[in-house]
């Protein structure tokens, strides 16, 4: 069976999600081996992770190189020139589209962009913020795919994990980084892995406000998300926003307090398995797509209905 | 300092937007703009030709009515624009977008620095500038939220959902800007009507030295082979609260085994 790599993404020391859903999805088309590009010590940390989700072989290449992301397109180019490999799986993360699209220049490879779904045949995209689907497939040899997070579930496989180390040189002609800021990991999921997400809009009308969505969030064990208007007004962080310029989100279920449904929200988040709404307008458009929708104030609904979810729970 | 600035023009997010069945993008469904995201790059470029002297070029590839969004860039305040058109280029992907705008960048001379948008609005793709620092083989530095040039060394603060992080690189080098690098100038008057006597270069593949065969649908290297529209979502129940509405949520997420 051919070999399909699968770059890792790590953080501190700690495998994201997103990998193991990269090697699930890998097992449609070969055998996948995982790809370890860090600093010296990083794989001692990481193997074990990635022999659970079925990693046959495990690629290291540490490096102490400051460059920037170019250490991961070296060595990916080099292990596609040597393995011919059936596919590169990368996350479709900003570093990860940054990584994928550089390979696919450097090696002649077709890109398919934020699939949701692949086999044999091809791969599927949801575009337009769910509004259509499209199919694709690589005119190429080793096609490059990077994978929406949370779009496939992530299945524990054993895999034999053989490790190999593997080069990397100074490519020269690379950015180099000069202090990193890491997010602080808060209390709260992601709100791009969230199975719950409880986003505010401009009704909130105040950051000290959005407790009332915080709170909401926090009984269901949900991420905070907020529109675009509650960003611009200052009510919450722009890295919470969702929508067609924010995040795409595909939680199992999404409340929307005092949001009106702009298409550009509705982008964001409209492929959600549930979708609950809060509004004061009866004619607000969120309600066009919410399964269950409430015509009234989000200040007497959220509470009262957190209440219940506390009461529930304990 | 001589700088690029590459403006995609983009279906007008306002609009519907549609596929044709052959899964191109159906541009006649929707009004065209230049990207909101673009507006940033070239204020940037301009700020920086107003430190440091220079000129500002757009690059832009498209069909021939790219030219209302190359026309705002310079009434912005851009100098001159390069307009790559060919029907050659029609259905391109991102490799081949990347090849395509190395080539037409490669014919403005002396350049520092290109800029570009992070992301553009109705491809997404997010990697086109890095991609052209690929084909160019120059430093990308990307997702900028703060741009300083000293010298010859180009440093940005790079802002994703990862956190910040601080790149440096020489001169030239690509360096695509996020959303919060700075805010627009609106075209003065005087602006719109310099812009009808600026010069645009309107070249084909032959002019900027790109092989047809690799890009456009000839060249994919990956390709659309179906798209269909999801059925829109269907309105559910909907009450008005009568106090007893958050209530009435939770037995609903109850009824769903939600909670
Ligand atoms: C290029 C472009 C990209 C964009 N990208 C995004 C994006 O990524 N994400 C995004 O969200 N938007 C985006 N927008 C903006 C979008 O068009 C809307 O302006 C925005 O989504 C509106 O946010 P909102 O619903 O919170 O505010 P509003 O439209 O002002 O709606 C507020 C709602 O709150 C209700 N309300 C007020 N008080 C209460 C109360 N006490 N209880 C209950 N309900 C109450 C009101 O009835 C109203 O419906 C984009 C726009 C453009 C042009
Ligand atoms: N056809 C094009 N013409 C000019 N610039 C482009 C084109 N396509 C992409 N770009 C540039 O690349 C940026 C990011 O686009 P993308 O990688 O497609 O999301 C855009 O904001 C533009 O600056």
């Amino acid at each position: 069976m051919s070999e399909v790599l699968v770059l890792v993404e790590h953080v501190e020391g700690e495998i994201k999600k997103s990998t193991f859903e990269l090697l699930t999805a890998a097992r449609a088309l070969g055998e996948p081996s995982a790809v370890i590009v860090g600093g010296p010590g990083t794989a001692t940390k990481l193997a074990d992770g990635l022999r659970e989700y079925g990693a046959a072989k495990v690629y290291v290449a540490e490096t102490d190189s400051a460059e920037f992301l170019s250490p991961q397109v070296d060595v990916l180019a080099a292990l596609v020139g040597r393995l011919d490999p059936a596919a590169v799986l990368i996350a479709s993360s900003a570093d990860g589209k940054e990584v994928a699209g550089r390979l696919a220049v450097r090696t002649g490879s077709g890109w398919l962009n934020d699939v949701v779904a692949l086999d044999a045949q091809g791969t599927t995209h949801s575009v337009f913020g769910g509004a259509w689907t499209a199919q694709a497939t690589a005119n190429s040899a080793h096609p490059v795919i990077t994978l929406r997070q949370g779009a496939v579930e992530a299945v524990a496989a054993a895999g034999a994990g053989a490790e190999e180390s593997v080069d990397v040189a100074p490519s020269g002609r690379s950015a180099t980084v000069v202090s990193r800021e890491p997010v602080t990991a808060g209390e709260r999921p992601d709100l791009g892995e969230a199975s719950v997400v409880v986003a505010g809009g401009r009704g909130v009308g105040s950051a000290e406000q959005f407790a009332v969505v915080e709170a909401l969030a926090d009984s269901l064990g949900g991420a905070v998300g907020a529109s675009r208007a509650a960003v611009d007004s200052g009510y919450y962080p722009h890295q919470f926003q969702v929508g067609q310029t924010g995040k795409t989100v595909s939680p199992q279920l999404y409340i929307a307090l005092g949001i009106s449904g702009a298409i550009q929200h509705r982008a964001g988040m409209q492929t959600s398995k549930t979708i609950v709404a809060v509004n004061k307008d009866p004619d607000a458009p969120i309600f066009e797509i919410a399964d269950f929708g409430v015509v009234g104030d989000l200040f007497s609904v959220a509470p009262q209905l957190q209440e219940e979810i506390t009461r529930r729970r304990s | 300092m001589n700088i690029v600035v590459l403006c995609k023009q983009v279906p007008d997010t306002y609009s519907e937007r549609r596929l044709r069945e052959d899964g191109a993008l159906d541009r006649d469904a929707s009004d065209a703009v230049l990207d909101e995201i673009n507006e940033r790059a070239v204020e940037e470029a301009l700020q920086l030709k107003e430190a440091h002297g220079g000129a500002v070029t757009v690059v832009s590839m498209g069909p021939d009515r790219a030219t209302e969004a190359i026309r705002k860039a310079l009434s912005m305040g851009a100098d001159t624009a390069v307009h790559l058109s060919d029907e050659a280029l029609a259905g391109s992907d991102a490799v081949g977008t990347a090849r395509a705008l190395a080539g037409a960048i490669g014919t403005v001379a002396d350049v520092d620095l290109v800029l570009a948008g992070n992301e553009a609005s109705d491809g997404r793709s997010a990697a086109v500038p890095a991609m052209v620092a690929e084909v160019l083989g120059l430093p990308a530095l990307t997702h900028a939220r703060q741009l300083t040039v000293e010298g010859s060394t180009v440093t940005v603060r790079r802002e994703t959902d990862d956190g910040v992080v601080t790149l440096t690189a020489e001169l030239p080098a690509v360096v695509s800007v996020g959303e919060k690098i700075n805010e627009p100038r609106y075209p003065s008057f005087k602006g719109i009507m310099a812009a009808k006597k600026k010069k645009v270069a309107t070249l084909s593949l032959a002019d900027v030295g790109v092989d047809a065969a690799q890009v456009g649908a000839a060249g994919a290297l990956s390709s659309v082979v179906g798209a269909t529209p999801k059925p829109p979502k269907a309105a559910g129940e909907k009450v008005v609260d009568d106090g007893a509405g958050g209530s009435k949520v939770a037995a609903y997420l109850v009824a769903q085994k939600l909670i």
